[in-house]
């Protein structure tokens, strides 16, 4: 066999109180897409962020083509020939793709060459761009690809994609798999970060998978079933949520022509969405990130208020009230962004149980705070949803992503609502978790709750939803019966590719 | 190599901590800056800060330290409420003045009138007059979005403005012989704030300022609007989605350190100072925002830290007239004690980490 690309060779890096990778072990051969799956916490990111010269190793080494290869910082990475795109953009809004792509760059040529660089990159690999338009308008596959294209400028030899398809449409998935395609055509490498097993299992050569920092397996994709696959990444059985037979009851949440301006510069407006759903059903909004979920969750939890009529609560105009007068009617929600906005990273549990639950939980008495029964509402969430904890005295960003995320559901779900609204609730979770989360949402449905769940991830909305819509620019589509929606449907429900195509060269 | 590393969870043995390892650097920096002027540096710290509690004089310094510290925690706790919640009203000096101008006009009003609802009416007016003045910052970014911080700075020099004017004009002491300044209210028996027990420094003022501790602590640990009032602190988006009402609070809080900076004023004016002067106002307003913050912006250490603050003012003076220290040196202690404090402050959410072997 020729010499691997990249070789890792016990690679072990520990945190304080967590083993994050544990001699992890693989090789990369030129030419393939290697997939690195492992569920939110596995020891993915701090893995690439190893090759990527971000993070010191304890111990172990990596070969670069059969030499020793320790990347002291990202710049030292990058001379060798690795790039890397983040999950999350470094992208400045306010300024053109041809400036950001310049800002990354050590030695920036005079604007008029960078673009010219720019245009023919993105021809050659089917990914249309003008570089002269504004960040700030650009859709989020459109800014993924300022992304990839600042790395191909570098003529990398190791591409290092980190959740490339978690802000993408179906479509723009596919665009992105050609272009993938493309370069591993070229004999370049690319490492391949995900926990979407179909979309391994369709690119990728070779996968490794990580569980608890370990590598505990490798497999051909092509040839590996997804839940073969799945049960590696989990190291057991997968429950996949149970859906008892449900009856709808009454319309609880009718919303109706509601429109509502951007808050903010970048936000998205809301232009004339219409949708009701009924007691017990489970209503999907599915979308690419940016395209008004913030903006609706926000509009439905009372933050931004909206015209009396356009929100009803059991036919009771509800959309000029505040959050705690909607909290007492029963129309709960837990947004998307765990620390910051569902709850305060500082404060303990007890202290985050009482942010939403003091209306409803009767935790305050004119005003004055009940401490034990918040306590013991934070002690009820911990217990019913499995938060692993110390205890409700903890701060809330002490917990993992999950355990946060399992207590901002609870929180709500345990509080009875009429109307449950959640954005994103598995974003980020563990296989496990999420699991758990999906289950309690579909439970609470069987109970008569009305669901409104909102995210990206469209196996999620698939799984749990009734009826599924889709927000594009701020519109949403009719909902339909999920039963009777193929991917392509859904695909172009949520705006297609954005005005992008293939490039056919 | 040294690096920070963030805690999981903030560390409550650094957060009580710090104050302490504050006074004490300051103590050391403190000493090589007197060395720097030719002093000797533990006689100069001994002189602040234990001269004025036990030494020779002690008799009278004890009282000066409660007439001293009480405005400075009244305002602090004021400025406290509105700290944590992020809104930052810069402009406490004015709304002290303002308070003391209002109180001390109805009192003047009412003279040479004795009765004994004057004293409780020029409490509602100094409260009112800091509450209008801060209400100006407030409302302003409630309606337009502007800069309280800004605002309510630029407003301490409108004050200082209208302060000079009223001691030249409308307030100015008919009997006077022509000096700025209005007529002492010492003198004024219904409006004297006059030490409740003779002699021990302890007049109206430093009974309100336990108050307002007391008022501060229930609101922040045990009513819901405290609640908000830290939440909206700690994490803004969370505090929205909890319910709360920015604009409320903006209100609320600028409102709050409005009108105690104002009472603080009027009990100053009324007692311990006597009459509306050019040179009334001596810093407290700006004083007490390093005093909240040497407090931890909690109820019970803004009143230590007033002690504190109002102790290094007592001994600076005396450090000033017995060993001809300048004033600046004792100003620049002052401001060392805000500075550590916020540098070791950093040690309540980081830890420090010493850089340890490369990887071969």
């Amino acid at each position: 066999m020729s010499v691997p690309l990249l070789s890792i060779q016990g690679l072990t890096k520990a945190y304080p109180g967590v083993v994050a990778n544990d001699h992890v072990s693989f090789d990369i051969q030129e030419g393939e897409v290697h997939a690195l799956l492992g569920e939110n916490g596995a020891g993915k990111s701090t893995l690439v962020k190893m090759i990527y010269g971000l993070v010191k190793p304890d111990s172990g080494r990596m070969l670069l083509r059969g030499e020793p290869f320790a990347p002291a910082q990202p710049r030292a990475a990058r001379a060798d020939g690795i790039a890397m795109v983040f999950q999350h953009f470094s992208l400045f809004e306010a300024l053109s793709v041809a400036e950001n792509i310049a800002l990354g760059m050590e030695d920036p040529p005079p604007m008029r060459d960078l673009a010219t660089r720019i245009r023919e990159v993105s021809e050659t690999y089917g990914l249309p761009l003008d570089p002269f338009r504004v960040v700030g308008d650009l859709s989020a596959g459109e800014r993924q690809r300022v992304e990839i294209i600042r790395c191909l400028l570098q003529q990398p030899q190791l591409l290092i994609m980190d959740e490339p398809t978690s802000v993408l449409t179906p479509q723009e998935v596919k665009i992105l798999f050609e272009t993938l395609r493309r370069l591993r055509g070229e004999g370049r490498s690319i490492l391949y970060i995900s926990h979407k097993l179909e979309e391994i299992r369709a690119l990728c050569d070779h996968a490794t998978i990580l569980r608890q920092g370990r590598n505990v397996g490798e497999c051909t994709p092509s040839e590996t079933t997804a839940r073969e696959m799945a049960e590696m990444m989990v190291g057991g059985i997968l429950q996949t949520p149970r859906r008892a037979g449900r009856e709808f009851g009454a319309v609880a949440l009718d919303v109706t022509g509601l429109s509502v301006p951007s808050p903010s510069a970048f936000g998205t407006a809301l232009k004339n969405v219409h949708f009701a759903v009924r007691r017990g059903e489970v209503l999907g909004i599915g979308g690419v990130a940016g395209n008004g979920q913030d903006e609706l969750l926000a509009v439905l939890s009372g933050e931004i208020p909206a015209d009396a009529d356009a929100v009803r609560l059991n036919d009771v105009p509800v959309g000029h009230l505040g959050p705690v007068a909607r909290r007492r009617l029963g129309l709960l929600a837990a947004p998307e962004e765990r620390l910051g906005h569902a709850a305060a990273p500082d404060m303990t549990l007890t202290e985050n149980a009482l942010l939403t639950g003091s209306v409803r939980e009767k935790l305050e008495r004119n005003g004055f705070i009940r401490w034990e029964a918040a306590r013991a509402f934070a002690e009820r969430i911990i217990a019913a949803f499995d938060v692993r904890t110390p205890g409700p005295d903890n701060a809330a960003r002490s917990l993992s992503g999950g355990n946060l995320q399992k207590f901002v559901i609870g929180r709500e779900v345990l509080q009875d609502p009429v109307v449950l609204v959640v954005n994103q609730p598995t974003w980020g979770v563990d296989a496990a978790a999420a699991a758990a989360i999906r289950q309690a949402l579909l439970d609470l449905a069987a109970q008569g709750t009305a669901v409104v769940c909102i995210s990206q991830d469209l196996d999620e909305l698939m799984e749990i939803s009734d009826r599924f819509a889709a927000l594009n620019e701020g519109r949403l589509s009719a909902p339909r019966p999920t039963a009777e929606l193929s991917v392509e449907e859904i695909g172009l429900m949520m705006g297609g590719a954005h005005g992008m195509e293939v490039a056919h060269v | 190599m040294i690096a920070l590393e963030k805690r999981p969870q903030p560390s409550r043995a650094w957060a009580m901590a710090t104050p302490v390892a504050a006074v004490l650097a300051t103590m050391i920096a403190g000493g090589v800056l007197f060395v720097a002027l030719g002093k000797d540096p533990l006689a100069a710290i001994e002189t602040i800060f234990w001269e004025p509690l036990f030494g020779e004089f002690s008799f009278y310094y004890r009282p000066q330290l409660l007439v001293k510290g009480a405005p400075l925690v009244l305002i602090a706790i004021g400025l406290s409420l509105g700290f944590r919640a992020g809104i930052w009203n810069i402009g406490a000096e004015g709304q002290y003045i303002m308070g003391a101008i209002t109180g001390a006009g109805v009192a003047l009003a009412f003279y040479p009138m004795e009765a004994w609802y004057i004293f409780p009416l020029m409490v509602i007016a100094g409260a009112l007059g800091g509450w209008i003045w801060a209400m100006i910052p407030a409302v302003l970014r409630v309606k337009f979005g502007t800069n309280e911080i800004l605002v309510s700075l630029m407003l301490v020099y409108v004050a200082e403005q209208l302060l000079a004017s009223m001691s030249l004009g409308l307030l100015k002491n008919p009997e006077g012989y022509g000096f700025p300044g209005s007529r002492n209210l010492q003198q004024y028996p219904s409006a004297y704030n006059a030490d409740l027990i003779e002699g021990s420094g302890m007049h109206w003022g430093v009974v309100a300022a336990l108050i307002a501790v007391i008022f501060a602590y229930v609101l922040l640990n045990r009513h819901m609007l405290g609640f908000h009032i830290r939440l909206t602190g700690e994490a803004p988006k969370a505090a929205r989605f909890a319910g709360v009402r920015p604009a409320r609070l903006v209100l609320f809080c600028l409102g709050t350190s409005g009108a105690l900076a104002g009472l603080a004023g009027l009990f100053e004016v009324s007692g311990p100072s006597g009459q509306i002067s050019i040179d009334f106002n001596a810093g407290y307003g700006f004083t007490a925002i390093i005093v909240a913050f040497l407090g931890r912006l909690h109820p019970v250490g803004i009143l230590l830290a007033g002690l504190l603050m109002a102790l290094t003012y007592i001994g600076g003076d005396i450090a000033q007239s017995q060993m001809g220290l300048p004033a600046a040196a004792i100003q620049v202690f002052q401001g060392m004690l805000l500075f550590f404090l916020l540098a070791f402050d950093i040690l309540t959410n980081f830890r420090i980490r010493f850089g340890k072997a490369e990887v071969a």
